[in-house]
């Protein structure tokens, strides 16, 4: 059925021998190895799909597979290359001769706080992670983050106080742990990014001052009573009232 | 270099070609009368052959889709893999005792937990388990946004109504009622805990449309809504520091002698041990069940989305609603197939993107409720045949994203679609300059377990389970048969309290007696009874991808 979920067409692994139908990007096989172990997958298949094709049930190292939730961190290198590279493993393709290994946990303490007692400043972030201040500017975090966040502009930021500007240069983080494997200062960037957010979502934001009045309206049962009304009018008054408000009129109840 | 095979090149420059003509034209609506049968011919969930009648428990005669009763009408994982085998689970001496467990570490799960210790419940009372990582969950995905009247254009009666005609009217009003007059509160509690609302300088939401809803009422955190409010509210579960027990699913809950909940045998994943926990209030914050993969579609969920809250509610004797309703998203993708089945937000075609055929057509007003725009897709695939049929001979059809750029300036996309530019750029797209193949993907279950609006499980004749409470997506009822957009964040959080505040209230009134498995046992003989011979076993945990090569 067309969209639906379909299999590769003809996957017979043949050392070397093109498969066929195997996605657009490579009608062929690649040779990859799992934690040191040769395998030959088709090419264009995702690693994490690529695991699961050879038969790996994953547990760790997945969650959402799509890209939003760092649980897939998985590093590698390349024949004829000194690099390590990481990313996601549901974002980023099998490539020929890649050796890598999923990292199932990223170790990583997380300081805890009363976010009621802090105030918005880069004093009580760096008091709370102090390592902060130990970052040498290598910039090794920034090269490996599969968001595309200048992770190391972003801890500089926070070392000269500039908590409103490091949290929207931080808000793409997944928590993937990468730029942290790689820190030699060792720090853990996601904690940190997540407690200069939420200082920034609570306290340097402006408050909306309408949901406030809303809800001192709702507290008062300023809708009750029509409420009461409406509900017990049933579906033909629902009916008719929901098709005036979706011609933008106003609805009297 | 283009992620795209070259067969798809002509068709792109038909869209390409076909463009600055489409700019000009509104594409047509569809006509009152036409939508019932585009519905019927085109809609999976009209297909009767893909349901059928469940043939045990309180939901006995009510239509689901085969994946679902098959799931329902399962053995017992327990008992397959433990009691049955003479495997002890000991129940004498549980391995937790709390007031509280929360079964499910999402969106629903974290705001029970912390409204269970803002109620007076300690933080070492509370146990939230769940089966793969904290916020590994379909909440960190939601990209549009969440939905709350906080306006004075906007009010929580037009709110109710939107949602009630969203869900055909088959809602319970006392539970949209719930949801809609917490909602400016929620968003307040949100903003407190320091979510980053997108914000005007002056403080006021910016508010957006989102489908179907009559007002501007979508609050969102960039495209990362969800993302921005699971690991708020993770943090703010760790910085209270409530017990959190990772990789340990539910696979079945307790009874005591009374027949009331009791607690919950979980499995640590990685070991394969059972945990016995004993607890006076239990909360299920299971999520849904779009890795069902209903009629071989593809999903947007996450890997853990298999209903297992579900099914495990169903043994003790809930009522289910609304299971056969299944929402489709119009636009998941269709190519790379590395991310098939994946979500491109809503938030495309409200930007301007048309939905376009082989032909250069834009053949549906793209802001049409998301069952037609579902089914016009799949008649531009199916009869019309002026899909694009892809390399491994799946089909899609364009969604004209750079269009956007032209309309509202260059840099839109960028600006507020962040995450799906970057997405298709990983594997060699421009949305900016070329279109998205999509075609629609499962996406949320509308139904699922019966609450009332203490968020307590109904069962037989609509009385509550004792100590049983749920919230989120594994209950149905509040969206009826067809959920907007933007609600499910608020439902997870406003029944998410909800629970929370209860199963406090319920643990503090509450003496669990002894454990007991008696109701598993009794499934199997159910089964018996009912002549079922099935080789499922449920809650399925996680699915089975071992040596497939589907992309999905
Ligand atoms: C891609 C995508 C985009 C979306 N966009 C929006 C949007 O813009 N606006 C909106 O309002 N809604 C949106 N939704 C819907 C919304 O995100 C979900 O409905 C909602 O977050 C569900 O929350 P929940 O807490 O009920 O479940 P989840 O967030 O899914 O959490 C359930 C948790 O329970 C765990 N679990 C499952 N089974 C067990 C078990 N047996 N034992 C222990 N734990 C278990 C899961 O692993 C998971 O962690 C979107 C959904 C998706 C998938
Ligand atoms: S900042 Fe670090 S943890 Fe966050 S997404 Fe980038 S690499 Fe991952
Ligand atoms: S990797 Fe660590 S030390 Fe290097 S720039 Fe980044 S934060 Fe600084
Ligand atoms: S599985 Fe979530 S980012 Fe890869």
């Amino acid at each position: 059925m067309p969209g639906t979920v379909e299999t590769i067409k003809d996957t017979k692994l043949v050392e070397g021998k093109a498969v066929e139908g195997v996605l657009g990007a490579g009608k062929k096989l690649v040779t990859i190895y799992v934690m040191g172990k040769w395998y030959q997958v088709p090419a264009g298949l995702t690693i994490t799909k690529a695991l699961e094709y050879l038969g790996y049930r994953l547990v760790r190292g997945v969650g959402c597979r799509a890209g939003f939730c760092g649980a897939c961190t998985t590093l590698w290198v390349k024949k004829n290359d000194y690099k390590l590279y990481s990313g996601l493993a549901c974002q980023t393709m099998v490539e020929d001769g890649m050796y890598l290994v999923q990292i199932p946990f990223v170790p990583a303490e997380k300081r805890i706080y009363n976010i009621e007692e802090l105030e918005p400043n880069g004093s009580v972030v760096l008091a709370l992670y102090p390592e902060v201040t130990r970052c040498i500017g290598c910039n090794a975090c920034t090269k490996v983050c599969p968001q595309e966040i200048q992770v190391m502009d972003t801890i500089q930021e926070i070392i000269r106080g500039n908590i409103a500007k490091a949290a929207r240069m931080a808000f793409d983080c997944i928590s993937c742990g990468s730029c942290s494997l790689r820190c030699p200062a060792e720090i853990k960037h996601f904690y940190v990014f997540q407690l200069v957010r939420r200082l920034y979502g609570k306290y340097i934001a402006p408050k909306a001052k309408h949901l406030e009045k809303r809800v001192k309206e709702i507290e008062e049962r300023k809708y009750d009573g029509a409420l009461d009304r409406l509900i017990r009018a049933g579906p033909d008054k629902w009916r008719e009232l929901a098709e005036k408000a979706q011609k933008d009129e106003e609805v009297e109840t | 270099m283009s992620g795209y095979p070259p067969e798809f090149r002509e068709s792109i420059k038909i869209i390409e070609e076909t463009r600055e003509e489409r700019l000009k034209i509104t594409p047509p609506r569809v006509p009152l009368e036409e939508k019932e049968e585009l519905l019927r011919k085109f809609h999976p969930d009209y297909k009767k052959e893909a349901k059928r009648q469940i043939k045990i428990g309180a939901g006995k005669g009510e239509y689901a889709p085969h994946e679902v009763a098959n799931l329902l009408e399962a053995h017992s994982f327990l008992y397959m893999n433990a009691l049955s085998n003479g495997v002890e689970i000991d129940l004498e001496d549980p391995d937790f005792d709390v007031d509280v467990l929360i079964i499910g570490g999402g969106g629903g799960g974290a705001t029970a937990a912390l409204w269970a210790l803002y109620n007076g419940i300690p933080a070492d009372r509370i146990l939230l388990a769940t089966k793969l990582r904290f916020g590994d969950a379909n909440t960190k995905m939601a990209q549009g946004g969440i939905q709350a009247a906080d306006r004075e254009y906007d009010s929580p009666i037009i709110h109710f109504l939107d949602v009630m005609r969203g869900g055909h009217y088959t809602n319970d009003p006392d539970l949209v009622r719930i949801l809609v007059t917490s909602a400016p509160f929620i968003i307040k509690w949100l903003e407190e805990l320091g979510v980053m609302f997108d914000k005007e300088p002056d403080g006021t939401m910016i508010e957006v449309s989102g489908g179907g809803t009559s007002r501007l009422r979508m609050h969102s955190a960039g495209d990362y809504t969800g993302l921005e409010i699971m690991r708020t509210l993770m943090d703010e579960v760790l910085n209270r520091e409530i017990r959190v027990l990772e990789f340990s699913p539910a696979v079945e809950l307790l009874t005591d002698d009374e027949g009331n909940i009791a607690g919950a045998v979980l499995m640590n994943l990685e070991t394969e041990q059972y945990l016995v926990v004993r607890a006076k209030s239990t909360v299920l914050t299971t999520g849904g069940f779009g890795r069902l993969h209903i009629q071989g579609f593809q999903t947007t969920n996450h890997y853990g989305a298999t209903m297992d809250g579900v099914v495990l509610a169903y043994r003790v004797g809930a009522e289910i609603r609304d299971l056969d309703s299944v929402q489709y998203h119009p636009t998941g993708a269709a190519w790379p197939l590395q991310i098939a089945g994946q979500l491109v937000t809503e938030k495309v075609r409200s930007l301007g993107a048309q939905l376009v055929n082989t032909a250069g057509e834009a053949f549906v007003y793209p802001l049409e409720p998301r069952d037609i725009v579902a089914a016009a897709i799949i008649r531009e695939c199916e009869e019309r045949k002026k899909g694009v049929i892809t390399p491994v001979g799946t089909c899609g059809v364009w969604l004209d994203s750079p269009m956007i750029e032209i309309i509202r300036g260059e840099g839109t996309i960028e600006r507020y679609l962040p995450a799906m530019l970057r997405q298709f750029r990983r594997f060699g797209i421009d949305i900016r300059k070329e279109p998205i193949l999509v075609y629609p993907t499962l996406h949320y279950q509308n139904g699922g377990i019966k609450i009332n609006t203490n968020a307590q499980v109904l069962g037989n004749g609509g009385r509550p389970i004792g100590n049983l409470f749920a919230a989120g997506e594994v209950t149905g009822g509040v969206h009826g048969k067809n959920r907007l957009m933007g609600n499910s964040l608020l439902e997870i959080t406003v029944f998410g309290r909800i629970a929370g505040i209860n199963a406090a209230k319920n643990a503090r009134n509450t003496n669990v007696g002894k454990l007991s498995l008696k109701h598993v046992y009794r499934w199997e003989e159910m089964l018996k009874e009912a002549g079922i011979e099935t080789n499922v076993v449920a809650p399925m945990i996680l699915p089975d991808y071992k040596g497939d090569i589907k992309f999905r």
